[in-house]
């Protein structure tokens, strides 16, 4: 039988690789019985969702510009390079 | 080889690149270096006067530099300050029966818009949080999805450390935001 702690560390892993059919009964069995490590799982699904979230907001974000030194320094790193 | 091409391609694309480096990296010099490096390589490469999408070519470019950078950093971690017990400092978390020491709370999310916004307001702050390191290993699992699988072969440390890694990172964070937010 899983403890919380264990079943928190399978839980975590899952997001990391496919668990064995042995740890998917055993986790599935401790979430029946823990309302706890449920809400642990339901975090972790809502923090994936929030930080894809972030990640496209920021690329999709038109006022977020590179500052123009850097443009103006790579322009330069290209034409150091030219020819 | 033509600059004047080049010109046009940074102030087409340049802040694209830029964002889409910021997105991942979650650091500005960070992703102008990436950008500056895609450039070159660019321009360095005989097939760049062939490119009918620079968009698209370019962004691959950049999505190898963003790996090499990331891969630069948890090497970094592996080599600095990866714990190799995997219960050290998980006291908190457990009392000695593998109980929640401090069960989960249940979360009310966010409905509206603004509350969405201030989640992600919290959340960030809650990412600046952890270890510089941690957050690296987690930007690179949980962000940059496309490329897991490659990014986890690539990988030398052993993966047991990174699942460790990476759990130590969502605990440290999901406490932070059961703090931060639910607390607010």
């Amino acid at each position: 039988m899983l403890d919380c702690k264990q079943a928190s560390q399978l839980i975590s892993q899952s997001l990391d690789r496919s668990l064995t059919l042995r740890e998917r009964l055993s986790l599935k069995l401790h979430l029946l019985i823990c309302e706890f490590c449920k809400r642990f799982s339901q975090h972790m699904q809502t923090i994936r969702v929030a930080l894809k979230q972030m990640t496209s907001s920021i690329e999709s974000n038109d006022s977020i510009e590179m500052p123009s030194a850097a443009k103006s320094r790579i322009l330069q790193s290209i034409e150091s390079i030219k020819d | 080889m033509t600059s004047p091409n080049m010109h046009d391609w940074l102030n087409q694309h340049g802040d694209y690149l830029y964002r889409f480096a910021l997105a991942r990296l979650r650091d500005p010099h960070l992703a102008e270096d990436v950008v500056q490096e895609t450039f070159l390589a660019a321009i360095k490469s005989p097939s760049f006067a062939e490119q009918s999408a620079p968009r698209t070519w370019l962004t691959g470019i950049l999505k190898h530099k963003i790996i090499d950078v990331m891969r630069k950093n948890v090497r970094e971690i592996a080599a600095s300050d990866l714990m190799t017990d995997e219960d050290a400092n998980m006291d908190e978390f457990f009392d000695e029966k593998g109980h929640w020491a401090e069960p989960p709370l249940a979360w009310n999310m966010p409905e509206d818009a603004l509350e969405q916004k201030q989640f992600l307001g919290v959340l960030q702050n809650c990412m600046e949080k952890l270890p510089a390191k941690a957050a690296q290993l987690f930007l690179m699992r949980d962000v940059h999805e496309t490329d897991n699988d490659e990014i986890c072969k690539e990988l030398n440390i052993s993966t047991t450390n990174a699942w460790v890694m990476l759990y130590r990172a969502r605990m440290g964070l999901r406490k932070c935001l059961e703090i931060n937010w639910l607390g607010a």
